[in-house]
């Protein structure tokens, strides 16, 4: 039997992203007052203070702003994936909002700082879905 | 607060992989000899501040050492980032009054007692929960996010990060008290094994046990004590906007971390410039941190501290800034960076084994990539 994998463990903020995750949607949230997008989940806007933050979904476009390629030794859950990616996002909406994910390409050799990604779903073993990435032309 | 404190006392057990005494134990001994030191009983001291990780807290010490009357308690988090802010608050609770001789302290068993990334459990709350499902679960793959990203705008290299970890272990084999005795070369380091690319092994910080101890007190009364004093002529804490620890990823700007606002805030209560330096202990749990401490407490600008390191910027002797003259948590031992401080303190009294000739300035600064603080110690 495989180890268990981390998972996330959402909280009262963070529930509508994994929620959304789980319906193919990747979604942000935005402040309704400024309209700036925020991520990590936030209580208010950090910039205008605006408790009045709407969940939107996004593109599922961006590019990849750095990555680390993990090598052993790691988490046993994680040990036959090794040498595996992470990678940066920097979604396509906004320049300064960045979620991580692994590329789930067979081939990774084409990952460089710069190129283009799209959204997929990796669905685990205990109903958890997790956005990850792929690279796209 | 400047000038109002010093540090008169410095003590330390040795480093080791498995030191086969608890942190509790290691914590008494290293306090102990802090006080024989600074030439201090006991009975002298009123004051604690520790790491709020620290395994031993208030109760136990004031018990094991037998403190009689503790006045003042505190205790600061962020890990490495703790480190120079318990001088710092130490500095605070003396010069207000809150207590004579305040002891802040690090007891770590981290070489043998496993690595904290390891019992990450299955479910993950906060922040890590946008992060350790992914695998990005070791500091080291934390920061090597910041680095490849910091490599592709600024052209630093690996040799660069080399030569950070080269310049530290040659300080290493001057300190007979350093837990890396074997040379390295650059080939050395460019063979070691990748861990997470763009990082290598030698690009990390070692797993080390230990403790160690500072004392301080009042200007006044360090100068009738046994050693010479390193006054605290400026502590500062900061963090970004947005911060995320560790994972900074999300803040408007992605390559600032906490360090610049703490730079800001230290070099103005000090009255000094970077340039004015002598001698820097820069918090080096991975290599990349030192070049992004050099361009963010303001030694250079940004992209400027990879060839710099390469020319020989952070050696003993002859460097324009000896950094990490112990040898650091590269290649001396990882206590959170609180060796760094001792160091700092040596430079000072003049009794390092790096020692940079006549050093009134001594920059030291803890961990990069959370919450962090940092001190100038300087001559009385």
């Amino acid at each position: 039997m495989t180890p268990a994998r981390p998972i996330p463990q959402p909280d009262e903020v963070t529930q509508p992203y994994w929620d959304a995750a789980k319906r193919g949607e990747l979604v942000m949230q935005r402040c309704g007052s400024c309209q700036r997008w925020i991520f990590q989940p936030k209580l208010a806007c950090p910039s205008c203070h605006s408790d009045e933050l709407v969940w939107e979904p996004v593109s599922g476009n961006g590019t990849i702003y750095s990555f680390v390629k993990v090598h052993p030794p790691v988490l046993p859950a994680f040990k036959e994936k090794t040498p595996y990616l992470v990678v940066l996002v920097e979604l396509a909406e906004d320049p300064g909002l960045r979620v991580l994910g692994n590329l789930l390409d067979h081939d990774t050799s084409a990952a460089r700082i710069g190129h283009p990604v799209a959204v997929v779903y990796e669905s685990l073993d205990d109903g958890v879905v997790l956005p990850q990435w792929q690279l796209t032309d | 607060m400047k000038r109002a404190a010093a540090v008169c006392g410095i003590g330390q057990t040795e480093f080791a992989k498995n030191i086969g005494r608890s942190e509790k134990r290691i914590a008494v001994e290293a306090i102990r000899l802090a006080l024989d030191d600074a030439g201090l009983q006991i009975s002298d001291v009123d004051g604690l501040v520790r790491f709020n990780i620290e395994t031993s807290d208030e109760v136990d010490i004031t018990g094991n050492l037998g403190i009689e009357n503790l006045r003042y308690f505190g205790e600061v988090g962020w890990g490495g980032g703790a480190g120079c802010a318990t001088i710092t608050q130490a500095a605070m609770a003396v010069a207000t009054g809150q207590a004579e001789v305040v002891v802040c302290w690090r007891a770590r068993n981290r070489g043998s007692g496993g690595r904290p990334w390891a019992a990450t459990g299955a479910g993950v709350p906060g922040h890590g929960q946008f992060s350790l499902p992914y695998g990005l679960v070791r500091p080291v793959d934390q920061i090597a996010m910041m680095a490849r990203r910091h490599m592709f705008e600024t052209g630093a290299t690996e040799e660069h990060l080399g030569a950070v970890a080269v310049s530290f272990r040659a300080h290493a084999l001057r300190n007979p008290l350093a837990s890396m005795q074997k040379p390295m070369t650059l080939d050395d380091y460019l063979a070691s094994r990748m861990v997470s690319e763009p990082l290598r092994k030698f690009d990390c910080c070692l797993e080390s046990d230990g403790a160690l101890a500072v004392v301080v007190t009042s200007v006044e009364r360090a100068r009738d004590l046994k050693q010479k004093p390193a006054v605290i002529l400026a502590g500062a804490q900061g963090t970004g906007p947005e911060h995320t620890p560790m994972t900074n990823y999300h803040a408007p700007e992605f390559l600032k971390t906490a360090s610049p606002y703490v730079a800001k805030e230290l070099f103005a209560r000090a009255g000094v410039k970077p340039a004015d330096i002598d001698v820097a202990q820069f918090y080096d749990a991975f290599t990349p941190l030192v070049l992004l401490s050099m361009e963010e407490y303001g030694f250079c600008a940004k992209g400027e501290a990879g060839p710099l390191a390469a020319e020989g910027y952070l050696s003993w002797d002859g460097g324009k800034l000896p950094s990490n003259t112990s040898g650091g948590g590269l290649s001396e031992a990882y206590v959170h960076g609180f060796n760094l401080i001792l160091e700092g303190v040596r430079q000072i009294r003049g009794t390092s084994t790096s020692q940079v000739a006549g050093a009134e300035l001594s920059l030291v600064t803890s961990g990069a990539g959370v919450p962090t603080s940092a001190v100038i110690l300087a001559s009385d």
